[in-house]
């Protein structure tokens, strides 16, 4: 039998497929269906004149031709391509999570899939006490007074934080002496980035050698201009602050804001309350700690809650009770006005409400002790790997629910760097690892989590991999500077995704840019693509 | 790709025998009378080596002998054009480059140190990029890969890449006086930019989004800063390419490597000393702008020793607006800043924190010591 530390072999499968445009033959159909009764057509006349004429197209769509059977099959096909979501993803600062089969089936029915927030309040009560007592279960969670889900993102979250402060200092007439915002170089871009588009300067401050910024560079950042601060904690490095009160009383002695963008909440779950800690709000990505799948760039869901001062400055509407029926409350005079449409993606917020409802409070704290745990075990293994050095190695104390690597060490000696490791990663059936956000602080970085999901044996293979990684770059670095190579596509053309005369979002545009530019050549086409032997795994 | 070779086969012999530097005929002898052995040439062929599979892929141009030729010929590299073989030199170097911008090369690499890089960007300034395989024993230019295989790595990158996959970053050439440092003094100067080749991250990743250039958040900042200046006001716009950003925004003149005295929109003096820059301003509102070393991260007291303590004194800390791109400050580690202006007391009042201007409304709080 295998152990469970032996690396598994993998080849995905290679189809060879061509895009669906280039699939099929004319006249093919999915479906064929009978004419009209005489008796329809004469009542109704024919589908074509039913379409005013200002609305009817002169030219009929392009679409490919292809039988019901033959759409299957290059879907399964082009489902074997990929990894699926499936494989070992220590994807960090995402925190993966299995997304529950049994609440998909719920989300999906009528009572929830097929309502709008534009029926009358009285046919939506399920869903607003939904979204009502999940609000209860995050202000248990944070201390906070209430929370808003409109916000499709843990960025919109934090833009909806800078809208909330923008809106605090208009109603004091300050707005235009606090103007500045404080975070750090490693938390989320998003803080600076959202606090930019609201209007606000935004100082940065550098970790220092604890892995975390300091009080001191805080305190000569905080002024009478201090609108906010905004910051995570641990951050990517998974090194808890353990000044975070003083920072917050820092702040708060000049009367600044202060955010907690809880993006890395899964060490701490259950642990502290952003509130008690002194903050006036704080963001939870439902997509991510709460159990709401993230594949595709969303939808997502930012929670955004904040404490009963900032609570009239929310956005619009706030779902309300009154006795006991809920409303959706827009008598809101101080709102920061619109975050996003309607209520927010209603769907993640009943998945992260089955998630709550299912860990409870005990399976919520236990949660982050394993998450803790699993990275520690983790971190020990991998400090055993040739080529492999931890951010701010000096650092005495455990690591929270993540870690930030690099592979500075093995880059130096073998030229085999993160890129190329992460693409080597896949051919072992695994998704290439998160690496970092900008700006990388650690040579060559990547970042494990392993979360509550994953099982020893799991993240033993995971082990496994970077083990194999590190002995090949020393033996044989080609292996891996070449990889993947147990791909049905090598390598993507990435010079292509920069140049706007190449890159294509459409069929239409592929058309111009590549088929019609090179008549009858076959240079540049689809099959020239993916046929070409040194982009085939 | 065409790429010109020009290796100083005596750099870093100082290094291993105790001399700072081997900057001139005499120290050379002296090295090599204490026992040091040349290293430069086996430095290069370790870069050459990552080129193995790609050795038809570039045509060598290099002098003769010691300083390219036979390193080319010792990685089996296939070298199109030798340049008469000289007697190794400052001279020797200057003309083989010469000879190379004529030729028309797309990249010259060189081997040596700050010495060798000063004399290739003296001869090549902004026309041909440029990369050091690092031999030297000082090393402050920002021209210099990481290792001689990293070097070599990058080259091998280049041949391959896209040209649309590789940017060009200005890169200072600083040097220091070898003879003051021999007597323990550090005394460094700015000589010059001259543009290095630099691969940009293909990361195919779903986080990963297009960063706007540093060059034009620069470019953008400096725009800011010249919106904010005060009439009556004297600035001291120290040297290098970024802190000159407000001068090219408001398309004033700028010397690169000297102080520039700006008043009320019009340059008072160019290329002055201390002194000079403090006569024009008088008793009136003084104000510094200048930029931060790479590599060092030097505030004060390299390669701007012209600004001096007396007006940093003035200035600090209300008046002195400091400009970086973040990528520069990121490189930094630790990450902190560093003064030496020449007077400890003033060294010690500036330490503490500081903003540093990275983009429009963007500022890093840095560490000053």
């Amino acid at each position: 039998m295998r152990k469970d530390s032996e690396l598994r072999e993998f080849h995905a499968a290679a189809w060879d497929e061509p895009v669906v445009m280039e699939l099929g033959r004319s006249g093919a159909r999915g479906q064929i269906f009978p004419a009209p009764e005489a008796e329809v057509t004469k009542t109704v006349g024919n589908a074509a004149s039913l379409i005013p004429d200002g609305m009817a197209r002169n030219d009929a769509p392009e679409l490919p031709e292809l039988t019901e059977f033959e759409v299957q099959r290059h879907y399964l096909h082009l489902s074997q391509q990929v990894l699926g979501m499936m494989g070992i993803s220590l994807f960090g600062t995402c925190t993966m999570k299995y997304n529950s089969k049994m609440v998909e089936q719920l989300i999906n029915r009528p009572e929830l899939a097929e309502t709008h927030p534009l029926q009358h309040p009285d046919a939506l009560q399920g869903t607003m006490q939904i979204i009502y007592d999940l609000d209860l279960m995050l202000r248990s969670l944070s201390g906070m007074q209430r929370f808003v889900f409109q916000a499709g993102g843990g960025a919109d979250a934090a833009y909806t934080m800078a809208a909330v402060a923008r809106a605090y200092w208009q109603e004091r007439g300050e707005l235009d002496t606090r103007d500045e915002v404080i975070t750090s170089v490693q938390a989320h871009p998003c803080n600076p980035a959202t606090s930019a588009a609201a209007g606000f300067k935004v100082i940065s401050l550098p970790l220092e050698e604890n892995g975390y910024p300091s009080l001191q560079a805080l305190k000569a950042a905080v002024s009478e201009r201090t609108a906010l601060l905004m910051i995570n904690n641990p951050d990517d490095m998974g090194i808890y602050n353990p000044e975070i009160k003083e920072w917050v009383k820092a702040v708060k002695e000049i009367g600044g804001l202060c955010f907690y963008d809880h993006a890395n909440f899964n060490g701490v779950m259950g642990k502290l309350s952003a509130r008690e800690l002194g903050f006036d709000a704080c963001m939870f990505m439902l997509h991510k700690t709460f159990g709401g799948p993230k594949g595709g760039g969303g939808p997502a869901v930012g929670a955004f809650g904040c404490s009963d001062e900032l609570v009239p400055y929310l956005p619009a509407p706030v779902i309300a009770k009154d006795g006991e029926r809920y409303f959706p409350d827009f008598d809101r005079p101080k709102s920061c006005g619109k975050i996003r449409e309607f209520w927010g993606n209603v769907p993640i917020v009943v998945r992260a409400y089955a998630w709550v409802r299912a860990m409870g409070a005990q399976g919520i704290d236990l949660a982050s002790d394993i998450s803790v745990v699993t990275n520690n075990y983790m971190d020990k293994k991998l400090g055993e790997i040739r080529g492999l050095e931890k951010s701010h190695p000096d650092f005495p104390k455990w690591r929270m629910e993540m870690t930030r690597w690099g592979l500075g060490p093995m880059q130096q000696d073998t030229g085999v760097g993160t890129v190329a490791a992460a693409n080597r990663m896949a051919d072992f059936g695994i998704d290439p690892w998160w690496m970092s956000h900008e700006p990388w602080v650690v040579p060559e970085p990547f970042t494990p989590e392993a979360g509550e999901l994953w099982s020893k044996e799991d993240i033993d293979q995971w082990v496994a991999a970077v083990q194999r990684i590190s002995d090949e770059a020393y033996s044989e670095p080609e292996t891996v500077l070449n990889a993947p190579h147990n791909q049905p596509i090598a390598r993507v053309k990435g010079d292509w995704m920069e140049d706007p005369d190449q890159w294509a979002m459409t069929w239409r545009a592929y058309v111009r840019k590549h088929l019609d530019a090179a008549p009858g050549s076959g240079a540049g086409t689809v099959d020239a693509i993916v046929a070409d032997p040194e982009n085939r795994g | 790709m065409r790429v010109g070779l020009v290796i100083n086969p005596v750099a870093g012999m100082g290094g291993s025998v105790g001399l700072k530097g081997t900057d001139g005929p005499d120290a050379v002898s002296q090295a090599l009378s204490l026992g040091a052995v040349p290293l430069a040439e086996s430095r290069v062929v370790r870069a050459l080596r990552m080129l193995n599979s790609l050795r038809d892929s570039i045509e060598w141009i290099a002098p003769k002998g010691p300083m390219g030729g036979d390193a080319l010929a010792a990685a089996n590299q296939t070298t199109v054009k030798l340049i008469t073989e000289l007697e190794p030199s400052a001279e020797a170097t200057q003309h083989s480059a010469q000879a190379m911008v004529d030729d028309g090369v797309d990249l010259i690499v060189f081997a040596g140190g700050d010495g060798t890089a000063r004399d290739i960007a003296s001869v090549v300034g902004w026309k041909i990029p440029v990369l050091g395989v690092p031999c030297g024993v000082k090393m402050h230019s920002g021209v210099f890969a990481i290792t001689p295989e990293a070097a070599g790595r990058l080259l091998a990158n280049l041949v391959k890449a896209a040209p649309r996959a590789t940017e060009y970053r200005h890169a200072e050439i600083m040097d220091i006086d070898e003879a003051a440092l021999r007597n323990g003094h550090l005394n460094a100067r700015l000589y010059g930019y001259v543009n290095v080749p630099h691969m940009r991250r293909l990361i195919q990743n779903a986080k990963a989004t297009p960063q706007v250039q540093d060059e034009t958040l620069l470019d953008m900042l400096g725009h800011e800063v010249a919106g904010e200046l005060q009439p009556d006001v004297t600035y001291l716009v120290g040297p290098g390419t970024t802190a000159k950003r407000p001068l090219d925004a408001l398309g004033l003149p700028s010397e690169l490597l000297g102080l520039d005295v700006l008043r009320d929109g019009e340059i008072l003096a160019s290329d002055a000393t201390s002194a000079q820059a403090l006569t024009v301003a008088g008793e009136g509102p003084l104000h510094i702008i200048c930029g931060v070393t790479g590599g060092q991260g030097f505030v004060f007291g390299r390669g701007n020793q012209q600004i001096g303590p007396e007006a940093i004194d003035r200035c600090w800390p209300d008046c002195v607006t400091i400009l970086a791109s973040a990528e520069k400050l990121a490189a930094l580690a630790p990450p902190e800043l560093v003064v030496d202006t020449g007077d400890p007391a003033l060294d010690s009042r500036l330490r503490g924190y500081t903003r540093v201007r990275t983009a429009p409304r963007r500022s890093m709080m840095m560490r000053l010591i």
